[in-house]
């Protein structure tokens, strides 16, 4: 968000202190031409939505109140954020959160200073084999992973039965919060270890030398040198898994359909606004819900952002 | 520079192109008179066009039957997906006011979620009420409301035990035919070495659950369309409790499996002798014989469904479709008569028999020879139509749902689930289900009566 607010600052400031010319102003004519598209797309499937959501979102009608939209102001929201299911699931996953995001970045953190210090062909195999999962689509991964943890058909009986233990249930209510961090784990390690890769690959290797000559050894140069020159990547990656499980949706959505008792229709709060429009039909409320989840999203994502922008070069 | 630019331009200008054109393609099917993409093919070019949505196995035989036999309407078939995928669609048309075809196919539990958002028409005013008496009195009463009429009833769910006779056989267990038998046999089938459990008892069987606990006189919602924001919730009666007590003592004594239904694993169980009852609808024998993974040896049979009390005994539906007519549409009333005569003819409703495996609520087919003296090879030759399901579908006197159905069902499969997982009792799960219902028809703007 941030850059894009100095990046808007410095085209518009010398363009008004600029003597407007003939040729300056047919130019700007022709940049609005340019930009049109693209301002159309984006007002017409952005902002425009946005405001009706919103709108929606400050007005309320019951099914059995016969289609009226009466204005209730901030009603809505007060009953969101006293809504006992909407509470619980920002709760479940803020703990997504909390286990997933350090999960996934440790992962890749070390898979790419593995991969970095290594160039054999092997290395190369590796680091397309940990990319391939990011490559399936979301709903294709859930579905896959459904089967695989399916009691019958999932190869884990076979498994666990090998050393002579039974195989847990993955879809009990017990096992499916670590069944999902393990899908999304899987998911997104690959990106997010092609993001720090190619950010290691970028650190000239004349320092490496120079720490090499002051004594310095492998681990030391890795925690040390490699680990403090790529913080704004890790920044943006944690940023990335952060909005990312705060909206957490697809994954749960999909496993739902073989794990419906574990899984409740009002999981995440992503998944509780969408039953809550098409399931229920009630469009005002999950207009609040979704406004409410995204507010609270961006206001996440500001917060780290802020904390971290020593790390993130953004100061 | 300025050539790049304007490449990026033509780039642009082509995108928006493109995307225009998808959309233009998706917002076909709405309203009904401009010519929709149909996924069957048109007959009659220059006929009327009627956009449907259903989702019927084999639905386009039947949808190819009736354009051949119509020269001033055709169907235009979409499927939208089956239950809740295609609801969801169509509440999201209703919110839109576009979008949804002319006739669509609905569940007879959903009816009253979409009477309150005036959604159907009332077909009565294009004679649908001089139909009655082509119907099963239950079908009827299920999509009628006084002299309302809100859909033709098409298939219903007259619910039967399909049983594995060898099981039964193997382990010297006599079929149950009441309840309490019922709880006998599983203890006995356990004792004699069957390792699998008599049944299965899905929490998230939905209308399942509903069609078992009606069995003993539970009606848990008042509801009367004429007067549609008042309603009566009374979920946790007597009925009820007794109904789902009996089965939880059957799941704590694990002599019956609660896995959830309509998954992978649950398909596969159900034949491959994990369970040696079925609890089955009418559609139930077509919904087996599409399993794959079947145990080779099994000798399938129909019985009547255990009762409570033999004296007074008790026919149940589960499931079961109708055809009903949007507000939306602008061509109501050649949308109705679509409706009415999709399924009305005795070639239409052998097509779908043989090729979609339904249940006709259709009289002159429900009663003719060529139906009730079907036999079944899967059932060895048994002729389950006339032994267990013509009885349940007369005996069938219909069921009132809420208007809030799916929120009802969800409620429901949740209170089921933690009283399994987390060991509560019967009367708990059900004052859950009616405390979380009142208090939601009551936000909605509800009249509740308890």
């Amino acid at each position: 968000m941030g850059s894009e607010v100095t990046t808007g600052k410095s085209v518009v400031a010398p363009a008004t202190t600029r003597p407007t010319s003939k040729i300056a102003s047919r130019r700007q004519r022709w940049g609005y031409v340019y930009v049109a598209p693209f301002a159309i797309v984006f007002a017409v499937f952005l902002v425009l939505p946005l405001g009706y959501a919103l709108w929606m979102s400050l007005h309320n009608k019951g099914i059995a109140t016969a289609g009226r939209n009466v204005f209730v102001g901030a009603d809505n929201y007060v009953k969101a954020f006293t809504d006992p299911v909407f509470l619980e699931g920002l709760w479940r996953v803020l703990r997504f959160v909390l286990v997933m995001v350090p999960v996934q970045i440790l992962v890749a953190l070390v898979a790419a200073l593995l991969l970095d210090t290594l160039a054999t062909r092997l290395s190369r195999v590796s680091r397309l084999l940990i990319f391939v999962p990011y490559a399936i689509p979301a709903v294709i991964g859930a579905l896959m992973w459904g089967f695989l943890y399916s009691p019958r058909f999932g190869p884990a009986q076979e498994l666990f039965g090998l050393v002579g233990l039974t195989a847990p249930n993955f879809l009990s209510s017990a096992n499916i919060f670590g069944s999902l961090v393990n899908i999304v784990t899987w998911q997104w390690v690959g990106y997010y270890m092609i993001i720090i890769y190619a950010a290691l690959r970028s650190i000239d290797p004349s320092i490496y030398e120079a720490a090499v000559l002051d004594g310095a050894d492998r681990r030391q140069i890795a925690l040390r040198i490699k680990v403090p020159m790529i913080s704004s990547s890790m920044v943006m990656i944690v940023v990335f898994a952060l909005i990312g499980t705060l909206q957490f949706f697809t994954e749960p959505q999909v496993l739902r359909s073989s794990a419906m008792g574990a899984i409740p229709t009002d999981y995440t709060p992503n998944m509780y606004a969408f039953a809550t429009a098409f399931n229920y039909s009630q469009f005002n409320y999950a207009s609040t819900l979704a406004f409410s989840l995204g507010f609270l999203v961006f206001v996440g994502s500001y917060l780290f952002l802020f904390l971290t922008r020593k790390q993130s070069g953004l100061k | 520079m300025r050539t790049s630019a304007r490449r990026r331009g033509v780039a642009a200008a082509a995108a928006m192109a493109v995307s225009a054109v998808g959309l233009a393609a998706c917002s076909g099917g709405g309203g009904g008179a401009e010519a929709a993409t149909c996924t069957n093919e048109i007959k009659q070019p220059d006929a009327t066009q009627v956009t449907v949505w259903a989702w019927y196995p084999s639905f386009e035989t039947i949808v190819d039957h009736f354009n051949e036999t119509h020269t001033d309407l055709q169907v235009c078939w979409t499927n939208a997906g089956q239950g809740a995928d295609e609801y969801n669609k169509f509440q999201t048309a209703i919110e839109a006011g576009t979008g949804a075809p002319d006739v669509i196919m609905l569940e007879a539990e959903v009816i009253p979620t979409f009477t309150i958002l005036d959604s159907l028409v009332d077909l009565s005013e294009y004679g649908a009420g001089e139909l009655e008496g082509d119907y099963t009195p239950g079908s009827w009463s299920d999509v009628s409301n006084g002299d309302a009429v809100y859909a033709i009833p098409v298939d219903g769910g007259p619910m039967g035990m399909l049983y594995r006779a060898d099981i039964f056989e193997e382990h010297g267990v006599d079929v149950p035919t009441t309840w309490d038998e019922f709880a006998t046999a599983a203890q006995d089938l356990r004792d004699a070495g069957f390792e699998g459990h008599i049944t299965d008892f899905p929490t998230n069987g939905n209308a399942l659950n509903y069609a078992l606990f009606a069995q003993n006189g539970w009606e848990p919602f008042q509801y009367d369309t004429a007067k549609p924001t008042e309603i009566g919730i009374n979920v946790d009666s007597p009925e009820a409790e007794e109904v789902l007590g009996y089965w939880k003592g059957l799941i704590d004594d694990d002599l019956v499996a609660t896995e959830d239904a309509f998954t992978t694993d649950y398909n596969a169980a159900l034949v491959d002798g994990t369970y040696a009852v079925y609890l089955a609808a009418a559609w139930g024998p077509g919904y087996l014989q599409g399993l794959s993974e079947a145990d080779a040896d099994a000798e399938w049979r129909a019985a009547p469904l255990p009762q409570w009390d033999t004296e007074n005994p008790v026919q149940v539906n589960w499931g079961g479709s109708t055809f009903a007519v949007t507000t939306q549409s602008e061509q109501p009333e050649a949308a109705a008569t679509v409706a009415k005569e999709l399924f009305n003819t005795e070639e239409a409703w052998k097509l779908g028999v043989e090729e979609a495996a339904l249940w006709p609520q259709w009289k002159p087919m429900l009663e003719s020879d060529w139906f009730t003296e079907r036999e079944a090879p899967f059932f060895g030759g048994q002729k389950i139509n006339e032994e267990v399901f013509l009885e349940a579908a007369n005996g069938y006197e219909g069921f009132s749902f809420s208007p809030f159905q799916v929120y009802a069902y969800d409620q429901q499969t949740q209170a089921l689930y933690d009283m399994v997982e987390k060991d509560t009792d019967a009367a708990t799960a059900l004052s859950t289900v009616q405390d979380g219902l009142v208090q939601y028809a009551t936000e909605q703007g509800f009249t509740v009566t308890e």
